[in-house]
C-alpha cells in the first residue's frame, strides 16, 4: 500500500533515538518513589501495547486486503454487512478488560504513591520548600539554615518536603527521585521522597509561573551522612543570616537567581509565609 | 534598562489606558509583522474596491444568513488563524532549538515574547482554528444531512459567527496594540491576577474568549434546536447520520460547559476590574477554584473538538469502503457515553494539586473508562473497512493517518490517566506531545478528512487528489518527527514552556522536532496551494462535480447540487434508511426530475449580524483599555442591532415555484450531462445504484 511508505522515516528516527537515550531520567530513577512509578509506567505502557500493536497491524492488514485494488476484493465484498454480535462483543469486551486491569493497578498505585504517604515508620527529615518569583527557597528547620536554588539531602534518609509558595503557583519536581507536587500560596503540600544513591540531580519548577520560570532550576545533592554534615557546616560558615530585611530583598522578582546560602534562618518563617495569604489581611 | 509600560498608569477619559507606548515601536520583529499585515490588508481593500466587490461581499457573504455561507466564512477564519497559530508554533520550536544550540546567545526570543507566543498559540489553535473549523463544517453539512433548509435560527447563526470573528480579531490586535497574555492558554491564577499580570494581556485574553465563547454557546443552542426540530420526515434519531449525532452531542456539551467558562472568566474580570478576590492568594480567594472551574470547562472542550472529528471519520470511512457503517448503534452509544463521561474527568489535569489518593484514583479511573467507548469507535471504523472495497482517495488517506496516529495518542492518554504516572509526566513535554497527538492526530486529521470529503459539496469541484495526498504525507511524517522526540524528552524530565533549554542532551531531539515542524509547514503550504490549484482547474473533468454526488455518498447532503441551491432542497426528501441517499439510489429515485415544486419560505439577509460583530469588537477593545464611553457605545450598538432585527417585520420572503423550477432545471441538466461522461461512471462507487459492479 502506498500509505505505508511515509511510515519508515519516523520509525527509523524513533529507533535511533531510543537506542541513544538509555538513561532517561524517568526510566532510571534514584529513589524508591521514582522506581515504583517507573514500574507502573512500564506496566501500563506494556498493557496498552498489547492492544495497540495488534490493532495497528489490523488497520494496515485490512487496508491492504480490502483495498479496491486487491485481487480478491470481490470475493469478500459485503456492502450491506454492518453488524456482528461477536465482533461488537469483542470491541466492547477487550477495552473493558484492559481498563479493568489498569483501573485496579491505578487504585493500588495511587494509594501507595500518595505524595503524603511516609516512606518509613521512622520520623522523616523535614525540609520546607518555598517557591518565589523566580527561585526556590529551602529551609532546613532542624539545622536552622536556608539555601536558594540548591538542595542537599542525605542518602537513604526519607525526606518530607513541606511545600508552599510565596507568589504564583509552581510545581516542585525532581525527575530522578519521583513525584512532583504544586506549590501554592496560602497552602501547604507534602511530598515524601528519598534518594538511594549519592549524586547530583536536576530539580525544577514544572509549572509555568511567569517570565523567570525557566530559571527556577536547582541542583539536588544527594550526599552521604558525613558529606551532608559537611555541606551544612559549609552553608553555616559561607552564608549570611536570613533576616527580615534579607528576606524582603529576596522577595523581589529575580531571574536565574544564583545559589545562595543563609547561615541562620528562623524556622517560623515558613509558617509566616503561608499565613500571610490566609484570612483577610490587606489593609490598603 | 526597563521598557516603558504598554499601558498608561493614569488613564484618561478619552483614551483610557491607551498611550503612545501601547504600540511596540521598539520591537523590530513585531513592527515588521505589523507592517506586513497592514500592507496585506491595504492591498486586499484596494483589490476589493478596484473590483467593485464591496456590495456583493456585503450582500452575499457578510450579512448572509445562509448556513453554507456562514460555514465557509468560519472555515476561512480557521485557515487564516491556522497560519497565525502555526507561525507561533514555528517560533516556539525554533527558539527552543536555537537556545539549546547556543545560537544568537539564548535564541532570539526573550521570555516576555516567548511566553506570549505559547499563550497565543494555545488560544488561537483551540478557539480560533479548531473550533471554527469544526463549527464551519457542522454548519455546512449538518443541515444538509438532516434534509433541512437552514439551521433553526439563521440570524443567531450569523451573530455567532461575527462574535467568533470579533474574538479572533481582538487576539490579533494585541499583536500591535499592547500585549497578549503571557500566562499559558488557561491563564492560571494567581499569575493571571492583577498583582502578577498588571498589563492588558490578560484583558485581551478575557474579552477575546468571552465574546467568542458567547458565540459558541449560541451556536450550540442553534444546532440542538435544528437537530431536534428540523429533521426530514422519517429520520428518527437512530436514522441520523453519525456526523449529525456527534454534532448533537457536541452541542449539548457546549451548551452545558460554555456557561462555566463565561462565569469563570466573569469572576476573573471582577478580580481584575473591581479588585475582588475570587482567585487571589489572600482575602479569602482561592486559586484552586480557578483551576477546577477552568478545567470543568476545559476538559469537555477537548471532547467538543474531537467528537465531530469522529463523526467525519465515520462518514468518510463508510463512503470510501463502499459499505454501510459497521456498528452504527455502538457508535452512537459510544458518542453519548463519551459526552457524559467527559464531564467527570476534569481533575486529571491537576492530580499534582494535592488531592487525596481516593479522589485522584476516582478521576484516574473515570478518565481511563473514556478509553472504552473510544476504543469501540476505533474498532467500528476498522470493521467498516473489513469486507469493504476501499478506495484510497485523499480523504481516506487522512482517515488512515488518523487511525495510525490517534491510537498512539490514546495509548499515552491512558498512561497519563494513572495519577502516579502523572506525578512525573505532568507538565512535561510528554504531556504536551500527548495532547498534540490527540488534537492533531484526532481532531485535525478528522477535520481535514471531512474538509477534503465535503469540499466539492462546498465549492462544486474536488480538491486535487495528488496534492491532497502529498499534503497528508507531509503532515503525517512531520507530525511524528515533531512529536516523537518530545515524548522522549518528556521521559527525560524536560518540562514545558521553557524559553531556554540549557541541557545539551536534549539538543538532537529539539532539532528533530523543529525539522518536523518545518515538514508540517510544507504540508500546510501544499494544502493552501491545493486550494488555489484546484480553483484554477475547477472545470477540469477530474475535478468538476456536476452531479452533486462526486464520491457516491450515502447521506442526504449528496442529494443536493454542488454547491447546493440557497434553499438546499427543492422538495424535502423522505427518509426510510440510515443511508438515506444510498437507499434512494438503490430504488433509482435519486436523480429524478420533479413535475412541480412548492414555493419556499426563506429568511432575509441581516446587516445587523456584522454590525453586532463590529460593535462587540469595539466593546471588547474598549474594555481592554478601560475606555468606558466607547465600551458603552459598543454595548448599545449590540443591543440596538439585536432589537432592530427582533422587531423587524421584514425578515423573510418566498421563493416562487418558477424560480425553484428554473434552478432545479439547471441542476438536473448538469446531472444529465455528468451521467454521460466517463468520469461519472468511474466515481469511487461504480454504479449510481450502489450495487457492486
Amino acid at each position: 500500500m502506498k500509505f505505508r511508505t511515509p511510515l519508515y522515516p519516523p520509525v527509523l528516527v524513533l529507533i535511533a533515538l531510543l537506542l541513544q537515550g538509555c538513561d532517561y531520567a524517568l526510566l532510571s530513577p534514584q529513589g524508591p518513589v521514582g522506581e515504583q512509578i517507573r514500574k507502573t509506567l512500564l506496566i501500563t505502557a506494556g498493557a496498552m501495547l498489547l492492544v495497540v500493536i495488534p490493532t495497528l497491524f489490523m488497520i494496515v492488514y485490512f487496508a491492504r486486503r480490502y483495498s479496491s485494488k486487491h485481487a480478491d476484493v470481490e470475493k469478500t465484498y459485503a456492502p450491506d454487512w454492518d453488524h456482528s454480535g461477536k465482533i461488537e462483543a469483542i470491541a466492547w469486551g477487550v477495552p473493558i478488560v484492559i481498563i479493568a486491569v489498569l483501573a485496579t493497578i491505578t487504585y493500588i498505585a495511587t494509594h501507595e504513591l500518595d505524595p503524603r504517604r511516609r516512606l518509613s515508620e521512622t520520623q522523616p527529615m523535614v525540609i520546607d520548600v518555598v517557591s518565589m518569583n523566580w527561585k526556590w527557597l529551602f529551609l532546613y528547620p532542624d539545622e536552622k539554615v536556608a539555601t536558594v536554588n540548591e538542595l542537599a539531602i542525605p542518602v537513604d534518609q526519607p525526606i518530607e518536603f513541606h511545600i508552599t509558595s510565596d507568589s504564583t503557583m509552581n510545581s516542585f519536581f525532581i525527575p530522578r527521585l519521583g513525584s512532583q507536587i504544586y506549590a501554592m500560596s496560602g497552602m501547604e503540600n507534602r511530598l515524601n521522597l528519598m534518594a538511594t544513591s549519592a549524586g547530583v540531580y536536576q530539580g525544577m519548577s514544572a509549572n509555568y509561573s511567569g517570565f523567570g520560570f525557566a530559571g527556577m532550576k536547582f541542583k539536588v545533592h544527594a550526599l552521604s551522612r558525613n558529606d551532608y554534615r559537611e555541606w551544612v557546616a559549609n552553608v553555616r560558615s559561607a552564608g549570611v543570616p536570613l533576616t527580615d530585611a534579607v528576606f524582603s530583598a529576596l522577595q523581589k522578582d529575580s531571574r536565574f537567581h544564583p545559589v545562595t546560602y543563609y547561615s541562620e534562618a528562623d524556622p517560623g518563617l515558613y509558617g509566616k509565609i503561608i499565613h500571610k495569604f490566609t484570612g483577610v489581611t490587606r489593609n490598603d | 534598562m526597563t521598557e516603558p509600560l504598554e499601558f498608561a498608569e493614569h488613564p484618561t477619559f478619552l483614551f483610557g489606558r491607551l498611550s503612545w507606548h501601547s504600540i511596540p515601536w521598539h520591537e523590530p520583529i513585531v513592527m515588521s509583522v505589523t507592517a506586513v499585515i497592514f500592507l496585506t490588508a491595504f492591498a486586499l481593500v484596494a483589490l476589493i474596491t478596484y473590483k467593485k466587490a464591496w456590495t456583493s461581499l456585503w450582500h452575499d457573504w457578510f450579512s448572509s444568513v445562509d448556513h453554507k455561507k456562514i460555514g465557509i466564512m468560519y472555515i476561512l477564519l480557521a485557515i487564516v488563524m491556522l497560519v497565525r497559530g502555526f507561525s507561533d508554533a514555528l517560533m516556539l520550536t525554533s527558539q527552543q532549538a536555537a537556545s539549546v544550540s547556543g545560537a544568537f546567545g539564548n535564541g532570539y526570543l526573550p521570555p516576555e515574547h516567548f511566553d506570549q507566543v505559547f499563550t497565543a498559540h494555545g488560544v488561537i489553535m483551540i478557539f480560533f482554528v479548531a473550533t471554527p473549523l469544526m463549527i464551519g463544517l457542522a454548519n455546512l453539512i449538518m443541515p444538509l444531512q438532516i434534509g433541512a433548509r437552514d439551521v433553526a435560527y439563521p440570524f443567531l447563526n450569523l451573530v455567532s459567527f461575527w462574535f467568533a470573528a470579533a474574538g479572533a480579531i481582538l487576539v490579533n490586535l494585541s499583536l500591535f496594540i499592547g500585549k497578549f497574555a503571557a500566562t499559558g492558554w488557561l491563564a492560571y491564577t494567581p499569575l493571571s491576577g492583577l498583582h502578577y499580570s498588571p498589563g492588558v494581556g490578560v484583558d485581551y485574553w478575557i474579552w477575546a474568549l468571552q465574546i467568542s465563547g458567547i458565540g459558541t454557546t449560541l451556536t450550540a443552542v442553534n444546532f440542538i434546536a435544528t437537530i431536534i426540530k428540523m429533521r426530514a420526515p422519517g429520520m428518527t434519531l437512530m436514522k441520523m447520520p453519525v456526523f449529525t449525532w456527534t454534532i448533537f452531542c457536541n452541542s449539548f456539551l457546549a451548551m452545558l460547559i460554555f456557561p462555566i467558562l463565561t462565569a469563570t472568566i466573569a469572576m476573573l474580570t471582577m478580580d481584575r476590574y473591581f479588585d475582588m478576590h475570587f482567585f487571589t492568594g489572600g482575602d479569602g480567594g482561592n486559586q484552586m477554584m480557578w483551576v477546577n472551574l477552568i478545567w470543568a470547562w476545559g476538559h469537555p472542550e477537548v471532547y467538543l473538538l474531537v467528537l465531530p472529528a469522529f463523526g467525519m471519520i465515520s462518514e468518510v470511512v463508510a463512503t470510501f469502503s463502499r459499505k454501510r457503517l459497521f456498528g452504527y448503534s455502538s457508535l452512537v452509544y459510544a458518542t453519548v457515553a463519551i459526552m457524559v463521561l467527559s464531564y467527570l474527568v476534569w481533575l486529571h489535569h491537576f492530580f499534582t494539586m494535592g488531592a487525596g489518593a481516593s479522589v485522584n484514583a476516582f478521576f484516574g479511573i473515570m478518565t481511563m473508562i473514556i478509553a472504552i467507548p473510544t476504543g469501540v469507535k476505533l474498532y467500528n471504523w476498522i470493521f467498516t473497512m473489513y469486507r469493504g472495497k476501499i478506495v484510497f482517495s485523499a480523504a481516506m488517506w487522512w482517515v488512515m493517518s488518523f487511525l495510525l496516529t490517534f491510537i498512539v495518542g490514546g495509548m499515552t492518554g491512558v498512561m497519563l490517566s494513572i495519577p502516579s504516572n502523572d506525578y512525573v509526566l505532568h507538565n512535561s513535554v510528554f504531556l504536551v506531545a500527548h495532547f498534540h497527538n490527540t488534537i492533531i492526530g484526532g481532531a485535525v486529521y478528522g477535520y481535514f478528512a471531512g474538509l477534503t470529503y465535503w469540499y466539492p459539496k462546498i465549492s462544486g469541484y474536488k480538491l486535487d487528489e495528488k496534492l491532497g495526498k502529498i499534503a497528508c504525507s507531509l503532515w503525517f511524517v512531520g507530525f511524528f518527527l515533531a512529536w516523537f522526540p518530545k515524548y522522549l524528552t518528556g521521559l527525560n524530565g524536560m518540562t514545558r514552556r521553557l524559553f531556554m533549554v540549557t541541557d545539551k542532551q536534549m539538543a538532537p531531539y529539539l532539532y528533530l522536532s523543529f525539522l518536523g515542524a518545518l515538514v508540517i509547514l510544507c504540508g500546510i503550504i501544499v494544502m493552501l496551494y491545493n486550494f488555489y490549484y484546484s480553483h484554477r482547474h475547477r472545470f477540469d473533468a477530474n475535478l468538476i462535480d456536476e452531479s452533486g454526488d462526486p464520491w457516491n455518498g450515502r447521506t442526504l447532503e449528496w442529494a443536493t447540487s454542488s454547491p447546493p441551491a440557497f434553499y438546499n432542497f427543492a422538495a424535502i426528501p423522505k427518509v426510510a434508511d440510515r443511508d438515506a441517499f444510498q437507499a434512494l439510489k438503490i430504488q433509482n429515485q435519486a436523480f429524478r426530475r420533479k413535475e412541480s415544486y412548492p414555493r419556499i419560505h426563506m429568511p432575509r439577509n441581516a446587516w445587523e449580524g456584522p454590525v453586532m460583530g463590529i460593535a462587540s469588537l469595539i466593546m471588547g477593545f474598549a474594555l481592554v483599555w478601560h475606555i468606558w464611553w466607547l465600551a458603552l457605545f459598543g454595548f448599545i450598538g449590540i443591543v440596538v442591532s439585536w432589537m432592530r432585527r427582533s422587531f423587524s417585520s421584514d425578515k423573510d420572503y418566498y421563493v416562487e415555484t418558477e424560480e425553484v423550477a428554473r434552478i432545479e432545471g439547471i441542476h438536473h441538466d448538469r446531472i444529465d450531462s455528468a451521467m454521460t461522461k466517463a468520469s461519472f461512471a468511474t466515481r469511487p462507487l461504480l454504479s449510481p445504484a450502489g450495487k457492486s459492479v
